[in-house]
């Protein structure tokens, strides 16, 4: 049983909506909450026109990415022009350090999730859905595959086959063509773009693939009408409520369904309960642990994609954990590159070499073996490796590190000034032990030289 | 009881006819029937899916989960990424070292606990997560750690 608080923080109920703490996992129960009413009437529309009401609520992929999920779907071509299957893959692979969020749905409401699905289905005419699920989610799974069955049973697929296709321990076939790699029984490695999966995706077919909250999401558009869900949040480009997961040092993490635009003080502090003893907060893993963490001082920006980029941050999968003062900075890194140097698939030069030798540098200044240069050679090499890969995964190493270096520089020169860490061993994250030694997908040994 | 071959083929047709896509799965089946992926599982697997072995062992070697070595009859994969670390995943991490008398990535001598340190499982919101033959156990604390690997032996 998941231990994890699930509630509506603020806002209107969309993705929980009818959920009070008995998870409705039931067809029955799911049915008393007005569960499937939205696939009948979408349904009855034609499948352009539920296209656009996706579009006009201008829904936004809750993965990651951000992409507009109506606009995703009308990249499409319709049965009438290609002589092949239409797939919708739900990326259920949820892995990102911090992100706990579509496990609940999975667990508290897995018949919107699939609601969605056969919404999606006739929007783009499809008759085959794929949900790759992480493979390390088992409660996740018999969760969702018992709503599946009553779903199934209950006449309620229209023809529509969903499968439930278990992975097996890799971060990287989160990325959306790294899962259809995966999914077609390959290793999980990323495939060059274009062409985009919804021209060529799994089996070299269109391919929507939306992750678990976009898809559990829709039934509330059509429920509110697109207008209506637009105006929640913060319009016009992040709309609607999301499901953020608040974790580290805070009094009462959890995910929290709100809507966008509350600022990261707010759910912190006020919903979150602060930092527990009256520490400090520190620091912001914001958005998840791939992009640049969050000082402070921007503790009241708003969390919505907008208000963030302003600011060089991301709203990614809406992740916020809080770091406080006891945390060495540079352990952090050094854990956040030893995460993505196991992860990376190996494919691309950058990625491969560059969060290997992240590690390197990292470990050295917390070692007191580093020198100022190895500071600015820390931010040369994240320079080299974002943007110059196939996948964003060593993106998602190097903005995290160069930001730590650049955002408490004054930390790491007094790593290099005390000759190792000045924390001794009172960091939450001393010595914490990277799992592994070497690449797991590549097998090349951490210490063999850049 | 149905063969492993049978198995397989009710996997396959969940997906298109001459794709691959069952190996995840097949591998999956095979390793829950052996304890591990060893070179006979592997080829049971290649025969069953018309594969061959290498190509099937190349799959495998690139997903955590699948075991490529023995392990212990038991499994602890404890958590030890960023959340987990910031509320005492090393504390519990260290509980287990101590219980087990071995390391992470080890076996006990008698082959029953194989004790692993393990990225991100999901599970951030309560310290610490941990995986005890692949079923989660929120809010696990290392005063707990003797009762569960009590728990485990018997």
């Amino acid at each position: 049983m998941s231990e994890t608080t699930v509630r509506v923080a603020e806002g209107p109920a969309l993705v929980l909506a009818g959920y009070e703490g008995e998870p409705l996992r039931s067809l029955e129960s799911y049915r008393a909450v007005g569960g499937y009413a939205q696939l009948e009437k979408a349904r009855a529309e034609d499948p352009q026109a539920v296209i656009q009401q996706v579009i006009e609520s201008n829904l936004r992929g809750r993965g990651g990415a951000f992409f507009p999920t109506g606009r995703k779907a009308s990249f499409i071509p319709t049965p009438d022009k290609i002589a092949r299957p239409i797939y919708i893959t739900v990326n259920a692979d949820e892995s990102e350090p911090g992100t706990f969020k579509d496990r609940e749905i999975m667990l508290k409401v897995p018949h919107r999730l699939l609601e969605g699905c056969l919404i999606a289905a006739h929007a783009i005419q499809s008759k085959q859905v794929y949900i790759y699920i992480r493979g390390e989610y088992l409660e996740e799974y018999e969760s969702l595959q018992g709503a599946l069955g009553e779903a199934r049973d209950a006449g309620i697929l229209g023809g529509v086959e969903i499968v439930i296709h278990r992975g097996a321990g890799a971060y990287i076939c989160g990325e959306e063509t790294a899962l259809l790699e995966s999914l077609e029984g390959k290793r999980g490695q990323p495939r060059s773009k274009p062409p985009f999966p919804a021209i060529s995706g799994v089996y070299e077919s269109p391919t929507l693939i939306n992750n678990v909250e976009s898809i559990t999401t829709i039934p509330s558009i059509f429920a509110l009408g697109p207008e209506e869900y637009a105006k929640i949040g913060a319009p016009p480009d992040s709309t609607g409520t999301r499901l953020f997961c608040l974790s580290g040092n805070v009094e009462r993490p959890g995910v929290y369904e709100a809507p966008h635009g509350i600022t990261a003080r707010h759910l912190i502090y006020d919903i979150g309960g602060g930092v527990p003893d009256g520490r400090t907060l520190k620091a912001v893993m914001m958005g998840g642990s791939s992009f640049p963490v969050m000082t402070p001082d921007d503790l009241d920006t708003p969390l919505d994609a907008d208000s963030l980029g302003k600011k060089g941050y991301f709203i990614g999968s809406g992740v916020v954990t809080v770091i406080d003062e006891r945390t060495c900075i540079v352990q952090f890194a050094l854990r956040v590159a030893q995460f993505y140097m196991h992860e990376s698939c190996g494919k691309c030069t950058p990625c491969r070499v560059g969060t290997r030798w992240l590690v390197q540098l990292m470990r050295a200044v917390e070692e007191g073996t580093a020198s100022e240069r190895d500071l600015d050679l820390t931010l040369d090499v994240c320079d080299r490796i974002i943007g110059k890969c196939l996948c964003v995964l060593g993106d998602s190493a190097a903005m995290p590190v160069a930001s730590c270096v650049t955002k408490f520089r004054d930390e790491f020169r007094e790593h290099l000034a005390h000759g190792g860490c000045p924390f001794g061993g009172d960091s939450q994250l001393a010595g914490l032990f990277a799992p592994v030694d070497q690449h797991a997908h590549t097998a090349v040994p951490q210490e063999a030289p850049v | 009881m149905t063969s492993f071959r049978d198995e397989v083929q009710e996997l396959k047709t969940r997906y298109p006819e001459g794709t691959r896509s069952a190996i995840l799965p097949a591998l999956r089946l095979a390793q829950e029937r052996h304890g591990w992926l060893s070179r006979e599982a592997i080829e049971e697997t290649a025969d069953a899916l018309e594969l061959t072995p290498a190509y099937c062992y190349s799959v495998a070697s690139f997903y955590d989960w699948f075991h490529l070595e023995p392990v212990g009859r038991h499994t602890i994969d404890v958590c030890t990424n960023v959340c987990c670390g910031l509320v005492n995943a090393q504390a519990v991490l260290d509980a287990f070292e101590r219980e087990l008398g071995v390391g992470p990535g080890e076996t006990t001598p008698d082959g029953e606990v194989t004790l692993r340190a393990v990225e991100c499982l999901g599970g951030c919101s309560t310290p610490t997560i941990v995986a005890i033959d692949d079923v989660y156990r929120q809010s696990v604390t290392p005063e707990q750690v003797p009762a569960i690997v009590a728990e485990l032996g018997q």
